[in-house]
């Protein structure tokens, strides 16, 4: 409309096929679990010194991190059994947010919902089997009906907690990783497009090119951005599987 | 509002269902986009508030507050969903 040609949406968020069913969003999701196992292959290596470094460094910190401020918060002493898993999907969908801001990538494998949606309904087994593990069938009950509700109201509550805790958990999981990331992303290809037409606009416009430093510089400013909101996902996303994890087995906790 | 009824009505029903499209894609973000808006800030500055009364429970408070603003920021997101396949689906 204003001169600024925006690319058709496919051509966003998806890449041409590397080979058949193999395409650039797959590639990264592919980088990101290789890395991540290398990373902890690496730092798990029996090593002489007395001071970690490098790699073990790195990996200290991420589990330290992971341990204090999303099990400890949520769950308490008694999760540090699922540090494993949380730090794996922390890892995870940090390596797979963070090509966003990444030059030749430029590109969140969480844009496209396969990935958040595989991973939401992977918290939502394990958190529905935990509370089978912890309570029995008792679990659904619990579920249905929490302790303390009057008897009136069990059918309205019954029907808005089975909605809450099997539907909208792992569709807002889901939702909230992928539009955040995909928002993102979006973003930055508007004002990258938008420098560029600012840079090459014809020359009786000649008083536009300068301006395209102000494009540029909302740019920079929304990469240190993304950065922050790549971290800031996978981190929420560990913490909100912790949170379902403590609420399957906090029915078993009461009990005793 | 006069120009942009003219604009739908001028044009062949592709466009207008393009032009309409874009029209409700606008007003579903931004519609959307107004009570997470609200509730995040009212949810940061309460624990701003709680941190400085009580910096020793800062850590907590933190935690609290990124929880509720993922609960908060999941309207505004399928607000921006909705805008996504409204535009382009």
């Amino acid at each position: 409309m204003f001169g600024l040609e925006f690319p058709p949406i496919n051509e966003l968020l998806r890449w041409k096929d590397i080979f058949p069913t193999f395409n650039k969003v797959a590639l990264i999701a592919c980088l990101a679990a290789l890395i991540g196992i290398m990373l902890f292959l690496l730092a798990s290596r029996k090593d002489p010194m007395k001071a970690p470094k490098g790699s073990r460094n790195l990996a200290e910190v991420t589990v330290e991190f992971i341990e204090e401020s999303i099990v400890m918060q949520t769950i308490g002493k008694s999760g540090l059994k699922w540090t494993p898993f949380l730090l794996s999907l922390f890892i995870f969908i940090f390596l797979c947010n963070i090509p966003e801001v990444f030059p030749i990538f430029q590109m969140p494998a969480t844009a496209r919902i396969a990935i958040p949606l595989s991973l939401a309904l992977l918290v939502w087994v394990t958190y529905i089997g935990t509370g089978i593990k912890h309570q029995g069938m008792g679990y659904f009950g619990h579920l249905l009906w929490p302790p303390g509700v009057p008897t009136g109201l069990k059918p309205l509550v019954g029907v808005i907690e089975f909605f809450s805790t099997i539907i909208v958990t792992p569709f807002s999981l889901t939702v909230r990783l992928m539009a955040n990331m995909m928002a993102g992303h979006i973003l930055l290809v508007t004002f990258a497009l938008l420098t560029e037409a600012l840079l090459t606009a014809e020359t009786k416009q000649l008083f536009l090119v300068p301006m395209s430093i102000l494009p540029f510089f909302m740019l920079i400013f929304l990469t240190a951005f993304e950065i922050l909101v790549a971290f800031l996902q996978a981190y929420i996303f560990a913490m909100l599987a912790a949170v379902y994890i403590n609420n399957s087995t906090a029915g078993h906790a009461e009990e005793h | 509002m006069e120009a942009i009824s003219a604009l739908v009505a001028q044009t062949t029903p592709a466009d207008a269902k393009n032009t309409s499209a874009a029209l409700g894609a606008g007003f579903a973000y931004g519609i959307a986009a107004i009570g997470p808006g609200i509730g995040i800030g009212y949810l940061v500055g309460k624990s701003v508030e709680a941190m400085a009364r009580q910096p020793e429970a800062a850590g907590m408070v933190r935690t609290t507050m990124f929880l509720g603003i993922a609960f908060t920021e999941a309207l505004a997101l399928i607000g921006f969903v909705v805008f996504i396949l409204l535009k382009f689906a």
